[in-house]
């Protein structure tokens, strides 16, 4: 009735690669990617998480119920930034009428 | 309860007065205070969540006095911490909580054939953080109110308010943790601990939107307690996070309020519509019609309820893109919605109908939720919302949802289920009688508030114009019906508690597992574990062919 | 949570067995799934904050890079180490519960952990946040707006504010891990976790591991997305 036993190996593995991705995300910090930077951080950060989960958490070898929590808790997360985005990057799109007090807004205005 | 006045009352079932059940097993107020058991739990959980229903009640009579003049009885100031605290009370303190906590803790495990939730302590623990929660919403009414709406939009919560913001918003964080504990062990509960044959096409659709509501107090409701954290946050140290003046970005507050309050109305309507279900079918003696399509759109309300938050924003200043998204996507609620009111219906024709009490809730429901669901359409349309938002149409529109749907499936399942968990039957004449007034009284309370706020009364203010008043009396007329109402089966309920006639097992001829043991049951549900070897609400008996 | 259900005994079950499951593999797998269900919703707890961040950060990047900058990317990356490594003795723990080891080499793993864990809130608290406190970055304890970040430095604030909350809530969830670490080693001590019976300890790593993925997204998304080559870097 024991879960999956993972061996040794496998869990030395993992932190060894953790541990390279923590070096390589802190390296190309450093380096000027342009638009890039933040993109290859995130990334890294995926791909670490991947790791953690999978292996230390054992989803790898779990049911796919335990899977499918996991995917809806990232979709769901991303349904709420999407959404939020959705309106915060396009609300300059369109034309503002005016407001009452045109000196005051600029100031007040949150961009 | 002693056992001599049961012995005195010419009750249906006599066998089952000396028997051990879940009431009688220990009569201690520690054994209560320190219950496991799932359905001691429902009743603390009832107890609880009726004294707020009444507290909160209480401030809307309040509130329909002062409309009854034009000029308003108590000082503004007053008034909005009336509807403010009327809010709050009604929306986190009992309609959140009203079905799952109540009948979902009792009804979950004994649907399924389980002796109990997977997470006993973890229940209890969620009773008293619910209290805790009230504790401290109840201490911001006394110590003088919140005045906020019960939206806490900021800047207003986080800069100007000078009442119990903090007090308040700290009660409805903590209470949420209790709604979090409630829908982890449902969940956990309907996947793992389901009888032998109970497959998911087989449960009772009561579980399948239990299962739907827990899915959105999971993944919805931390996301307030992370807002109202970051509004006291705000309130406390003025960092500048949801303030203009500093940069920060209100409306974002609304973003993320509304992504837990929006799917927080279908926390409260679907849990509704579970009991519906139950009753429909077991009062026109047939299956459901359509059971798969019922049990998905269960699901489907509550994924798409994350989709279309943005529908309370049209007129914040948010991008009209996004407001024609969350438009679009909020029309797309209509249909899973629309699925279950027709297939009700069409479970009941040809149906042998009968009327109990009940029955006339669950009518009452189908009418009532079908003109809240269809006025919300109007709001989900950009342009008249810009009209309607903010009047009395939106009140008028969401209390036909959480009053006219809510509230009306809530009584109808207390109802239907009390004797099973009393074991006592109530006077049928008055519960009967009572489900009328209550509809009359809803009727005269809010259909007046559709035209004051089509004629562009808006809502919450203390003082209206004078050609508002006729309408505004005949809804604080009807508020007074409708609270005579309330009152009725508060009364039949306690009386029943102790001098009803035993109910027996099975008073309707119910199909289920939970009426298949005694009225109230054994601590442990079953004697032994149902083994399912048919659908749910199979009526006309086993020879039926499995679709609907 | 099954720790205390030993009257149950008489039913030839395992000591921990409670009565309203069918037998130790149905407890199990629901101790399991809850604990995974809880880390769904402790996703989106953190999710509400990871987004508001994420919004902010696109509106104000000027002053989301100035004050990320600000933060010692060293103590960061040391971190990041630390928790990964506490991440790892904890798989450890249960790996040896699994195999069969003996209580004190569970143990020995989950004090390692501790241990582990401890070195991380130090280095946050006695020397990230002291000297934040000294530098005048802490909003609400006398913030200062530097004339050298310009415009932007009207928002640099908002930075400060969001990096506090976030490492403060990731914080407060090793503060409440570390305890109910304690009481699982003193349960491990007494050989109470075996090949069969290890739930608690299984969902104490979950919880674990998922505070150590909170700090995973963290420590790029505050120490490095801030173009670290705008600065001499780790200051």
């Amino acid at each position: 009735m024991s879960g999956h036993v993972v061996p040794v190996k496998t869990y030395v593995f993992v932190f060894l690669a953790l541990m390279v991705l923590t070096g390589l995300t802190t390296g190309v910090a450093f380096i000027d990617l342009h638009a890039w930077n933040t993109p290859a951080a995130l990334a890294i950060a995926v791909v670490k998480m991947l790791l953690v989960v999978l292996f230390f958490m054992h989803v790898k070898y779990s049911p796919k119920l335990t899977k499918m929590v996991v995917v809806a808790g990232f979709f769901f997360l991303s349904l709420l930034v999407a959404f939020t985005l959705a309106d915060e990057l396009t609300r300059n799109w369109s034309p503002r009428a005016l407001d009452w007090s045109t000196a005051a807004s600029v100031t007040h205005s949150p961009r | 309860m002693s056992t001599t006045v049961i012995a005195e009352i010419p009750g249906h079932e006599r066998p089952s007065v000396e028997r051990v059940n879940y009431l009688n097993v220990d009569h201690s107020v520690k054994s209560w205070l320190l219950t496991h058991d799932h359905k001691r739990i429902a009743l603390l959980y009832l107890i609880s969540i009726t004294l707020m229903f009444f507290v909160g009640g209480f401030f809307a009579v309040l509130m329909r006095l002062n409309l009854i003049e034009p000029t308003g009885l108590v000082a503004p100031e007053t008034y909005n911490k009336l509807f403010t605290m009327h809010g709050v009370i009604m929306v986190f303190f009992f309609l959140v909580p009203s079905i799952p906590a109540t009948l979902g803790n009792f009804l979950v495990p004994m649907m399924i054939g389980a002796r109990d939730l997977a997470f006993p302590r973890i229940n209890l623990l969620s009773w008293y953080i619910y209290i805790l929660g009230a504790a401290f919403t109840l201490y911001a009414v006394i110590s003088g109110g919140v005045d906020t709406g019960w939206t806490f939009y900021t800047p207003y919560s986080s800069s100007f308010s000078h009442t119990s913001v903090i007090p308040t918003a700290v009660g409805v964080f903590i209470t949420g943790f209790s709604s979090i504990l409630t829908g982890l062990n449902f969940i956990v509960t309907i996947h793992k601990m389901r009888a032998p044959g109970l497959t998911w096409f087989r449960l009772p659709l009561f579980i399948w939107a239990m299962y739907a509501t827990s899915v959105i107090f999971i993944l919805g409701t931390p996301v307030i307690a992370i807002t109202l954290f970051l509004l006291g946050l705000e309130r406390l140290l003025h960092i500048g996070i949801f303030d203009p003046a500093i940069g920060g970005d209100p409306i974002l507050f609304q973003h993320m309020f509304w992504f837990y309050s929006h799917p927080a109305v279908y926390i409260m309507i679907l849990p509704g519509m579970g009991v519906m279900s139950e009753l429909i079918t077991a009062f026109s003696r047939k299956r459901i019609f359509g059971y798969t399509f019922v049990a998905f759109s269960s699901l489907a309300i509550a994924i798409i309820s994350f989709l279309v938050w943005g529908h309370h924003m049209f007129v914040t200043g948010q991008s009209v893109y996004a407001g024609l998204i969350f438009s679009v996507l909020s029309f797309l609620v209509a249909i899973p919605s629309a699925i279950k009111v027709f297939n009700w219906t069409a479970t009941l024709y040809k149906g042998s109908i009968s009327y109990e009490a009940p029955m006339l809730y669950a009518l009452g429901f189908i009418g009532l939720f079908t003109m809240g669901g269809l006025t919300g359409l109007f709001l989900a349309s950009l342009a008249t919302d810009v009209h309607l938002n903010g009047t009395y149409f939106i009140v008028a529109h969401f209390h036909y949802i959480m009053v006219g749907g809510a509230v009306m499936a809530y009584l109808g399942g207390l109802h239907f289920w009390w004797p099973k968990i009393t074991g006592r039957l109530y006077p049928d004449a008055w519960a009967r009688f009572a489900a009328l007034v209550i509809f009359v009284g809803f009727n005269l309370t809010f259909f007046p508030q559709f035209v004051l706020g089509y004629l562009g009364m808006p809502r919450r203010y203390a003082v209206y114009p004078g050609e508002f008043q006729v309408l505004n009396v005949m809804s604080s007329a009807g508020a007074s019906i409708l609270g005579v109402g309330y009152l009725i089966p508060l009364i039949y309920f306690i009386w029943s508690f102790k001098y009803g006639p035993l109910a027996g097992p099975n008073p309707w001829g119910a199909k289920g597992l939970e009426w298949t043991t005694p009225s109230p049951p054994p601590t442990e549900n079953f004697e032994e574990v149902p083994i399912v070897t048919e659908q749910a609400y199979n009526y006309a008996g086993t020879s039926e062919s499995a679709h609907g | 949570m099954a720790d205390m259900a030993a009257h149950n005994a008489h039913h030839g079950q395992h000591d921990a067995f409670q009565h309203q499951f069918e037998d130790m593999e149905q407890q199990r797998d629901a101790g399991t799934f809850g604990m995974w269900v809880f880390l769904a919703q402790e996703i989106m707890f953190f999710g509400g904050i990871f987004g508001a961040y994420i919004v902010y950060r696109v509106l104000f990047h000027d002053a989301f890079e100035i004050g990320s900058n600000l933060l010692n990317v060293r103590f960061g990356a040391i971190n990041t180490i630390v928790l990964i490594a506490s991440s790892l003795t904890m798989a450890m723990a249960i790996h040896s519960a699994q195999a069969g080891k003996k209580g004190k080499t569970q143990v020995m793993y989950l004090l390692l952990t501790v241990l582990l864990g401890v070195i991380f809130l130090t280095l946050k608290f006695s020397f990230e946040w002291r000297t934040d406190y000294h530098e005048h970055l802490i909003p609400g304890f006398g913030f200062v707006i530097r004339n050298a970040w310009g415009g932007a430095g009207i928002h640099v604030p908002l930075f400060f504010c969001f990096y506090f909350f976030m490492t403060g809530l990731h914080a407060l969830h090793m503060i409440i891990g570390i305890p109910i670490i304690l009481v699982i080693a003193v349960m491990a001590w007494r050989n109470r976790f075996d090949e069969v019976y290890y739930a608690p300890l299984e969902m104490v790593g979950l919880y674990w591991h998922f505070v150590d993925i909170v700090w995973i997204f963290l420590f790029p998304l505050l120490y490095l997305v801030g173009g670290r080559y705008l600065s001499n870097g780790g200051q």
